[in-house]
């Protein structure tokens, strides 16, 4: 019989890590531009030592459309359709930060119902936008089950969208001084209902991850990103929350009255590719909680700033009736709203992280300089520096955390 | 709150000075000083996070180029805005951040190859939107909404195919408005920039403009 001789070979990946046994042995790797795993058109040029990446370097711009460009040429009432093509997953959301910050150019009082239809919108926009994010997510770790369970829900959600604002996808909803119109008959209760149902589905969604034993492999200790890192690198939104820094624009820089609903900004500890997939889960729960709130209380008045009369444009009843609104609206389709000079700069808390709008005015309607900071920019400007070291098999899971989208990226 | 760390500011630095703004604190910084600035704001005043970096392309005043910077403090949930503006009306140059804050350094990039402002100091100075052998600076005023017709970026490509990337139609739209001009002629309509026998073939921007 043969003698059986016990051999301990230890970890073998770690120890191909760790000697200089292949290094000097490069090999060049490209993904992208188009590739599921980049959610878009993001390209990365990457260099490989075995299995370990060792330099990325991301190219940009395969979206890139020159919306700074078009918007310098146009009245601010005719870019909103543009601002639902930069995070195309939640364009409501966009809508009401690029109102919002035209506004305050104008420094316009926005009426509460408006306000309150706005809150609803990127909440709304929110739990969307995460639905997709967590799904794609479970994809990009290999568990396909939980993009049906949150798309179906995302297709609720859209029904709801093309209800309020005609359009399922882009909404281009918001107007300079209030929205489009008013909320359709009955809506709260479709939307209340919604939620009613949609949180099952995000416990089921937690139920197939959250303690899978998989999906925590691939995801726990995998693409730490530290408070000092996250913040050097002008992280925003759960990407930095998840990294234990405390900043939620709707807490910190209230705007739309949110200061008047009370929610929990979920906070993470470790910063790793885990953490950023609680996050979303976490704040789809806090968008239920204020939308629920906001249905509640829920104020009458106008759905826009009536007194703003070279700045919205009165609804088409009273434009069909009245020589006064008449006029008003034909002056703000000539000539645009009626906007002061300055300098402004708004963010506000996104989906995706801050997205901000910096507006310089020489009066008139048309901007002289509109730059759009897109959260997922800044985003991904780390993965130059969090890729190198980790497996190929991470990019994956790491860029799926990231929760970016190409069309605010690129612009 | 804002206001305390605006007046503490210009004690400390005596050759800042504040900015008109509607909204955030802000501040005129000269471009030599940027760097000195950007690090005590970073490790003295607590702005933590650098948003965004940008510029404005002034078009005929001078100085022709400004870069704007947006901080904001995790403490004190403020924004400060610092504005330098470039000496050099054709060379326009700031000194880069990206030691300091790493998040400028793709916004300097995204500056550079729209606006043309370079940034001195930079680790990695190339077209991050455009490709690399892109020569316009798309952002800046005297470049056409259209854009211009150029070689495509793969030199193969081109000799087999004879390819460029043309120039946007733009009749039918998008309606452009223009900021300025009698009511008649700024309201938003399709500018035809194509050209017909009547009309001449609009003229390519001074090589000034190139890069």
């Amino acid at each position: 019989m043969a003698e059986v001789k016990e051999i301990t070979i230890g970890d073998v990946a770690k120890r191909s890590v760790d000697t200089a046994e292949f290094e000097g042995e490069t090999m060049a790797l490209n993904i992208g531009p188009s590739h599921p795993t980049t959610h878009g058109v993001l390209r990365l040029k990457m260099q490989l030592d075995g299995d370990v990446i060792k330099h990325c370097e991301p190219v940009l711009g395969y979206l890139h459309r020159g919306d700074e460009k078009i918007a310098e040429s146009m009245t601010y009432n005719q870019f909103v359709p543009y601002t639902d093509r930069l995070d195309y997953l939640a364009p409501l959301a966009n809508n009401v930060t690029y109102a919002m910050a035209v506004e305050q150019l104008a420094q316009l009082e926005i009426p509460e119902r408006c306000q309150a239809i706005r809150v609803l919108c990127c909440e709304l926009a929110r739990i969307s936008s995460h639905l997709l994010g967590v799904g794609v997510y479970g994809m990009d770790a290999g568990a396909w089950t939980v993009f049906m369970y949150t798309f179906s829900q995302r297709e609720k959600l859209y029904t709801l969208f093309e209800e309020l604002t005609g359009a399922r996808f882009t909404t281009s909803y918001t107007r300079i001084g209030g929205v489009a119109r008013d909320i359709p008959d009955g809506w709260l209760g479709r939307v209340s209902k919604f939620c009613d149902q949609v949180l099952p589905v995000i416990d089921e969604v937690d139920t197939l991850l959250m303690r899978n034993r998989i999906f925590m492999e691939r995801t726990a200790g995998i693409g730490v990103i530290s408070r000092e890192d996250a913040l050097g690198y002008g992280l925003t939104g759960p990407n930095l929350r998840a990294s234990g820094v405390d900043l939620d624009l709707r807490k910190d820089r209230p705007y739309c009255g949110y200061e008047k609903y009370d929610f929990d900004v979920p906070i993470g500890k470790n910063g790793d590719c885990y953490d950023r997939y609680l996050m979303r889960g976490e704040e789809i729960r806090q968008s239920v909680r204020i939308i629920r709130q906001v249905i509640e209380d829920f104020p009458d008045g106008a759905y826009y700033a009536e007194d703003a009369k070279k700045i919205f444009a009165p609804p088409k009843a009273k434009i069909l009736t009245s020589m006064e609104e008449l006029i008003q609206n034909f002056m703000i389709v000539t000539e645009g709203p009626r906007m002061p000079e300055g300098e402004v700069y708004f963010e506000a808390e996104n989906p995706k992280g801050a997205l901000g709008f910096f507006i310089v005015s020489k009066g008139g309607g048309v901007p002289y300089r509109l730059k759009i900071r897109g959260p997922s920019f800044c985003n991904l400007s780390i993965l130059e520096k969090l890729l190198p070291g980790h497996y190929l098999t991470d990019v994956t899971v790491i860029l799926g955390s990231l929760d970016f989208v190409m069309g605010e990226c690129d612009r | 709150m804002e206001d305390a760390t605006l007046v503490k500011l210009t004690e400390t630095f005596d050759f800042l000075s504040v900015r008109a703004s509607g909204d955030h604190s802000a501040l005129n910084c000269p471009a030599n000083k940027l760097f000195e600035v950007a690090q005590s704001l970073r490790d003295d005043f607590g702005f933590d996070l650098l948003v965004d970096v940008t510029g404005i392309d002034w078009d005929a005043a001078s100085p022709r180029f400004s870069g704007v910077y947006h901080f904001f403090s995790t403490a004190s949930h403020g924004y400060l805005r610092v504005v330098a503006n470039c000496e050099d009306d054709i060379n326009p140059q700031l000194p880069s951040i990206s030691a300091i804050y790493p998040a400028a350094n793709w916004h300097e990039r995204e500056t550079f190859d729209m606006l043309g402002i370079r940034y001195s100091g930079h680790p990695n100075l190339k077209r991050i939107l455009m490709w690399d052998e892109y020569p316009y600076f798309p952002l800046r005023k005297e470049f056409p909404l259209a854009g211009i017709e150029t070689d495509l970026p793969a030199p193969d490509v081109v000799e087999t195919t004879q390819a460029k990337v043309k120039s946007a139609p733009m009749m039918g739209g998008p309606f452009v408005s223009t900021r300025s001009g009698p009511m008649s002629q700024a309201e938003p309509r399709a500018r035809d920039e194509s050209w017909t026998e009547s009309e001449e073939k609009p003229t390519e921007p001074s090589d000034e403009a190139k890069r």
